[in-house]
């Protein structure tokens, strides 16, 4: 036991070392090399530049990308966020025959194998007839975004004491003007999390939208294009870097408005004993 | 208190109202008249049905059949937020994304009163629960006891014909809860607003009401003043949920009227009222006398009416003690309360000691 005691804490903690090591150092490279000189990602840096990122500014495919991917992923985290509130309330307000599977329905796309799905939707498009498009990467999107829309919904949503609603109705406030006045300031900071997160998901998802996708290709699908040829790399390790950057700013500014979101419910909570 | 006069006229009137859950009946035709001005409370354990008697008062449940009206207009399809009636959650329900002044003018915001009229009213309501000072507090920085105030104060300012009170004080501890009940009495008289309120707790129904409705299972068992109730409960539900009774087997003698004789082997003959609720099943009957009722007789003293017997038991709780006693020919130890003035803490258990007590203390209990 002593022994154990004494190795304990070091092992504990090379181990932990290792573990985010090697789940960050491959992010760690890509800014790194996005700023060097030679256009091949080699160490020892041959020097600093920011002239990859200069270059993407004046690449009209890429802006267009940019373009696509922005209405792509708008559209598509509003529609997730719609569904996902629907289904959030009914399951944590609501007792139904199956809930539980309902959910678990409801969240599975999280799990299944994405080119599967993919390939089953290009299927389904095609037999509804349907031109490839940003439309159908729009589909796609929703149907990958609603499980990570409902999980931060339903968490958002649990701490909801009913009564408030009814203490609402009591003190003469309509419907309409509950939802306004007391619902509404209540879930917002889930539903401003939820489009946060589905945003970010559609705006990396990749094989979704190169299945889907007509002639107008997203950010993940240009630097895929891009890859081909060795001299674009830095311009895609540039623009990894910047949607990385952007990825990492979202979701932390929606972890944080969840975060202070369920404070609130958890404080009022308390006072149930 | 008690004793302060209430106008005799009705302010809800509850008639034959029943709430079924499918087959399982919350509220079982009920009927009940609630004055104006009357501080009344449903008392009953839990699932007898006072809850969602109220939360049909309040309009947030409908009667399966029967209706209630209030102030003399019918409540039948008359939604919560158009009802003359405001309610103190038992979670509160204080609106956490809004400061106390916020709260408490949130019913106020629909009635498009002037900014200086509002504030009044606000400071007001503010000040009849002693909050003076804290309207810009956040919701989430308040005590639980401040938030029951906010939630009296956001009711209050409403001038409700009828406030209802859903266990307000549950979550409180004890010495706040007590200090509450004694406030919650002083406020009902200064604003002189009907208050209805629900509890499953016996001292704070007595302390704090004019009138009690007793519930159990659906129904109503018994509507009379707290010292009613206690002293004259109709049926052993009603005695045994209000504090300690002792039950004693009786044989009927006679019974004529409104009165009857009962005889015991330790009591002797007892003349008693004969309760509303009194259905004769031979000759058995049920006599109950309080723990209280029953003094120690020291040393030499003696009573018209004594009882001898022999200490089993002895509890010892400050400021009594409390004696489980022995009676030839009872069938259950008689509890006894005593004060400790006389040095009751000190009687050992063995002891033979006798008691005295008042026949007018005896009820006739309906099963």
């Amino acid at each position: 036991m002593r022994m154990l005691r004494h190795i304990r804490p070091n092992w504990l903690k090379s181990y932990a070392f290792f573990y985010v090591l090697f789940l960050y150092l491959p992010v760690i490279f890509l800014p790194i090399f996005s700023f060097n000189t030679a256009a091949t990602p080699r160490f020892p840096l041959s020097g600093v530049t920011l002239k990859w990122y200069g270059d993407l500014a004046r690449t009209p495919a890429l802006i267009d990308a940019a373009w696509n991917s922005l209405l792509v992923g708008v559209s598509a985290s509003i529609l997730a966020t719609l569904f996902g509130i629907c289904a959030a309330r009914a399951i944590t307000r609501y007792r139904f025959p199956a809930r539980r599977s309902i959910n678990g329905l409801l969240m599975a796309p999280l799990v299944l194998p994405e080119i599967i799905v993919a390939v089953s939707m290009l299927l389904v498009m095609l037999q509804l007839g349907l031109s490839l498009s940003l439309i159908t990467v729009v589909f796609g999107h929703v149907l990958i975004c609603i499980p990570y829309s409902l999980s931060v919904l339903t968490s958002g949503f649990e701490g909801f004491d009913r009564s408030l609603e009814e203490a609402s109705a009591d003190l003469g406030e309509s419907a309409f003007g509950t939802f306004r006045r007391v619902t509404l300031p209540m879930v917002s900071p889930a539903i401003i999390s939820s489009l946060l997160v589905s945003f970010t998901i559609s705006l990396d998802e990749f094989i979704m939208a190169f299945f889907l996708t007509g002639t107008d290709a997203t950010l993940p699908v240009y630097i895929w294009g891009q890859l081909r040829f060795a001299a674009k790399l830095p311009g895609v390790l540039a623009l990894g870097t910047l949607l990385l950057a952007a990825s990492i700013i979202l979701l932390t500014i929606a972890e944080i408005v969840r975060r202070r979101a369920a404070r609130r419910t958890q404080n009022m909570g308390g006072v149930l004993a | 208190m008690p004793d302060r006069t209430i106008a005799n006229r009705s302010m809800i009137e509850i008639s034959r109202v029943t709430r079924s859950y499918g087959s399982f009946k919350a509220l079982d035709e009920t009927s009940l008249t609630i004055r104006e001005g009357e501080f009344f409370s449903l008392l009953g354990p839990s699932g007898c049905g006072k809850t969602t008697l109220l939360r049909m008062i309040a309009g947030f449940d409908t009667p399966t059949s029967g209706s209630i009206s209030i102030d003399g207009q019918p409540m039948d399809g008359v939604p919560a937020n158009r009802r003359p009636t405001n309610m103190v959650f038992q979670s509160y329900a204080i609106f956490p994304h809004l400061n106390v002044e916020q709260n408490v003018c949130y019913g106020l915001k629909r009635l498009r009163l002037d900014a200086a009229e509002e504030k009044r009213r606000v400071e007001e309501a503010l000040a009849q629960v002693s909050l003076t000072g804290l309207g810009k507090r956040g919701a989430l920085e308040l005590s639980g006891g401040q938030r029951q105030r906010v939630a009296l104060a956001r009711a209050l300012v409403m001038r409700p014909k009828v406030l209802l009170l859903d266990e307000p004080l549950s979550a409180l501890d004890k010495k706040l809860r007590e200090q509450m009940q004694v406030e919650l009495r002083r406020l009902q008289q200064a604003v002189g607003i009907t208050f209805v309120l629900v509890t499953h707790d016996q001292y704070e129904a007595l302390a704090m009401s004019d009138r009690i409705a007793v519930m159990f299972g659906g129904r109503i068992a018994q509507v009379a003043s707290p010292k009613e109730i206690y002293q004259r409960p109709v049926n052993c539900q009603v005695a045994d949920f209000l504090g300690g009774m002792n039950f004693v087997k009786a044989e009927i003698v006679e019974e004529n009227g409104a009165s009857m004789t009962l005889d015991t082997p330790g009591f002797g003959r007892v003349r008693t009222d004969k309760p509303a609720a009194f259905v004769r099943n031979g000759r058995a009957a049920t006599l109950g006398i309080r723990p209280e009722r029953l003094r120690v007789l020291w040393d030499d003293a003696t009573d018209a009416h004594e009882v001898a017997g022999k200490v089993v038991d002895r509890h010892y709780f400050g400021e009594i003690t409390h004696l489980v006693i022995e009676i030839p020919g009872f069938e259950k130890p008689l509890s006894v309360t005593e004060t400790n003035n006389f040095g009751a803490d000190d009687i050992p258990v063995g002891a033979s000691i006798r008691l005295a007590y008042d026949p007018d203390a005896l009820v006739a209990l309906a099963d």
